[in-house]
Order: structure tokens, then sequence, then C-alpha cells
């Protein structure tokens, strides 16, 4: 077992894990964090996307212990249903979602997309998409929802206001 | 996932010791592969030793006639170095091209290199532009770094520390992915390194990265596509699997070429 500490939505989470915990099922687990969820388990369906000391990462694909010392934003540090974030309003309001699993993972990796400055081509926000998977094909809507957060507001991602060439 | 212990050495001398006293250690870079390999459990290493504390492992270094990477360098990174994106921006491509964003967020140039998967890219990148592997014990020409499906020369407890590419006078690179995972089914990589000397080196089709002779010596005597219209790929050797037939794969051989070559000509010398 070995102890870690990772600060996860701005609180220090300290626990023991065993080496080949993942780093989902820390902040699952440990940490009662479920919006991170387990789609597929084998790096494909995105479900899992966290952001790692700022850029997103599939949670199912890291062991805890290699984070130990990070800062992990996940989708419950994003927002609240009170004060949701920009992205989070753009997925309710383009009905970017219609079972809701995948939506957690479309998320955090659309905020991600907006901080790179990636967000002003729908062709590029599709090829940045490509490792999460949206099995209701809602596409169409969550394009759109990540396009207007970097047409309105870039910076409640990070992202600057100028969108890169790319 | 099968157990195993886990250490994060804050030295390349502790690294080094902890994997020559265990010959079931392993080393962790990234991962991106790694875990998926444990989570099937193909792999059963007793220890990991991760590297990302290393500082011999890091930093991109551009000068005049060469790129130098160090083995822990995220994809993401060398995707968005602005050196690198004016020195090789083959380079550039083919790293922005690897998998899909999160994953270039943590895999790296050492451990994609160390494993030497066929479907993987940055072999072409190497043995395409005629790079040098620095290891912790020796300087390994690229020709002779990759040695067969998932085998490299590397040694029990010897590293990858950097990867030294020399710049190009233009190059290209065009893989086939495969639309599901972005692996690579059949890719082309094809650099001029000075003038009329072109190397041509072929990921995805084989077991291993190969540089296609016929190729070389086409575009080294005429750089233009017409070099390329009587060069042949057997099928014999190459890779089968559901995805494409080893005929298929020969022929997607000499349609990324074309491309890689395309490519190329369109870089201003």
């Amino acid at each position: 077992m070995s102890q870690i500490s990772i600060t996860v939505n701005g609180i220090v989470q300290t626990h023991e894990v065993e080496p080949r915990t993942l780093l989902v099922k820390f902040l699952r687990e440990h940490c009662g964090l479920t919006g991170a969820h387990v789609g597929c388990d084998t790096t494909q369906c995105g479900c899992c996307t966290v952001h790692l000391d700022g850029r997103a990462v599939k949670s199912c694909t890291m062991l805890a212990v290699q984070a130990d010392g990070g800062q992990v934003t996940t989708i419950e540090g994003l927002g609240s249903p009170t004060q949701m974030h920009p992205m989070q309003e753009a997925f309710q309001q383009h009905h970017a979602l219609q079972c809701g699993y995948c939506t957690p993972g479309m998320i955090m990796q659309g905020v991600d997309i907006v901080r790179r400055g990636l967000a002003g081509d729908e062709r590029v926000i599709r090829h940045e998409l490509e490792g999460n998977l949206c099995r209701c094909t809602g596409y169409q809507n969550i394009v759109e929802a990540i396009a207007d957060v970097g047409r309105r507001c870039p910076e409640s991602c990070g992202g600057a206001r100028r969108t890169a060439e790319v | 996932m099968v157990d195993f212990d886990y250490v994060k050495p804050a030295t390349l001398a502790e690294a080094l010791a902890l994997l020559r006293a265990d010959p079931e250690a392993k080393p962790l870079s990234g991962g991106q592969t790694l875990i998926p390999t444990l989570k099937q459990r193909l792999a059963r290493p007793s220890l990991l030793v991760d590297l990302q504390a290393l500082p011999e492992l890091r930093g991109i270094e551009v000068s005049d006639t060469h790129v130098s990477v160090g083995a822990m360098t995220r994809h993401a990174e060398t995707a968005s170095h602005s050196g690198i994106a004016a020195a090789i921006p083959v380079l550039t491509h083919l790293a922005s091209g690897i998998a899909h964003p999160q994953v270039r967020h943590v895999g790296t140039m050492g451990g994609s290199i160390a494993n030497n998967d066929p479907a993987a890219d940055y072999p072409a990148a190497l043995v395409g532009l005629g790079a040098e592997v620095q290891t912790t014990e020796r300087v390994i020409p690229a020709d002779e770094f990759f040695t067969g499906l998932y085998s490299t020369a590397l040694t029990h407890g010897e590293l990858v520390l950097r990867i030294c590419f020399p710049r190009p006078l233009r190059a290209g690179y065009c893989k086939m992915p495969n639309l599901a995972s972005g692996y690579v089914t059949t890719g082309c990589f094809i650099a001029e390194t000075a003038p009329g000397v072109v190397r041509v080196a072929v990921n995805g089709a084989g077991p291993c990265v190969f540089r296609h002779r016929e190729m070389e010596a086409a575009l080294s005597a005429d750089f233009s596509p017409t070099a390329l219209r009587t060069c042949t790929q057997s099928a014999e050797g190459l890779n089968a699997d559901l995805h494409a037939t080893a005929a298929y794969r020969a022929q997607l051989v000499l349609v990324a070429a074309r491309r890689a070559l395309d490519m190329a000509l369109r870089t201003p010398i």
C-alpha cells in the first residue's frame, strides 16, 4: 500500500491505495466522486475524462500513484446544480445530452478543447473529440455546445479569446 | 490487474539500480500502453519504476542542425512546441495525429519507441529521419534500435534518455489509421535528409518499421511522384488482421508513400 495525496477539486485527498489502483477508482471509491464514469475501461470511450494539472486525461488509464501530488478537477469541481459552469449551461441549452452517461467526460474534454483555443472550427472540435464516444449519437449538439462556449466565454475554460489557427 | 510494487525514484541512478536489481521490474513512462496491457494481464511486472520525476529525460532542444527530445516528452508537448514546428514540421504533424488528445497529454516519445508497437507512429519518424537514440549506456542509430515486433535493442535496465533528430531538407508523413483506434494500419515517412539522399520508412504494414530501399533509390535519383510509379511492395511478410489483409496493406504502402511525398514536396526549401 502507498499513501498518496491528490488535490481533488481544491481539497487535499490523502488515502492509502494499492499501486494498481486506477485514478478513476481513487476518485469514485476513495473520494466518493462518481461523476467520472468507467464506460469501457479500455481507453476508448472518454467517460472517465478528468483534468490532471489542467490537462484532460483518461482516469481509467492512469494509476492513482502516478497522480500523487497533482491537482485533479472532476465534473463535480467544475460547477454545481445551482451555479453551473458555462460549459454545463451550454450542454443544457443545446440539448447536448440524451442518456447523460458520456456527459461528464464530454464536458471535461470540451473545456480542454476551449482552453487550447481549438473551438473555432467544427471540424477541429470533432477531431478533438476522437477520444470521447456518445452512443446516443448526440455529437451534433455536443459540438455546437463546445463551439458556443468557445465563442462566448473561452476565458471560463482558461482559454484565450482569439481562436488559434490549426 | 495483478498487483505490483511501485516506486517513483527522484534520481536516474536510483531508477537504474531498481531496474537492474529486479529482472521482472519495468519502467513506467506515460503508461498509455502499459496500463491497458496490465489490465489484460499481458504483462506481470513485479515492480513499476515511474520515470516522471527524472530531469535527465525531460526537455526539448532545437539547434540549427538537430532537434533533441527528452524521452518523457508527452506527445502533446511535441505537437505544440514552436521550435519543433519550425525545424521539423512533419514531426509536429505526426505527433498531433497520435491516438487522441487525452492520450497525447500523457503518452511519451520514449515510451512509444521502447514499446515498438508495429502500429505506432514515432518509429517511422525515427527511421525516416535517421534519428539517434541516446540511452543510459550508448547511442543507438534508429536503423538498429527497432529490431522486431515489440522488440528493440534496449537491454534490461537500459533507459532511453533522449531522441536526437537531424533536421531534414524536407519530409512528409501519411498514415492510414484504423478509424476506431487511430492506430496505424499502414504509414509511410519520406525524408530528403541531404540533397539527393532520401530515406523512406514504412510502419504499420509489417511486424516492425522498415526502410523501403527501392523507393529510396528511386527518390534519391528523382524526388518526384514520377519516381514512385514503378516502385512495388510485396505482400509477403506483411501483417494481416481483420482490418486489412497483407495484400491490402501492400497497396496502402504505395498510396501512403505518394501522399507522404506530396507533403514533402509542399515543404518550402
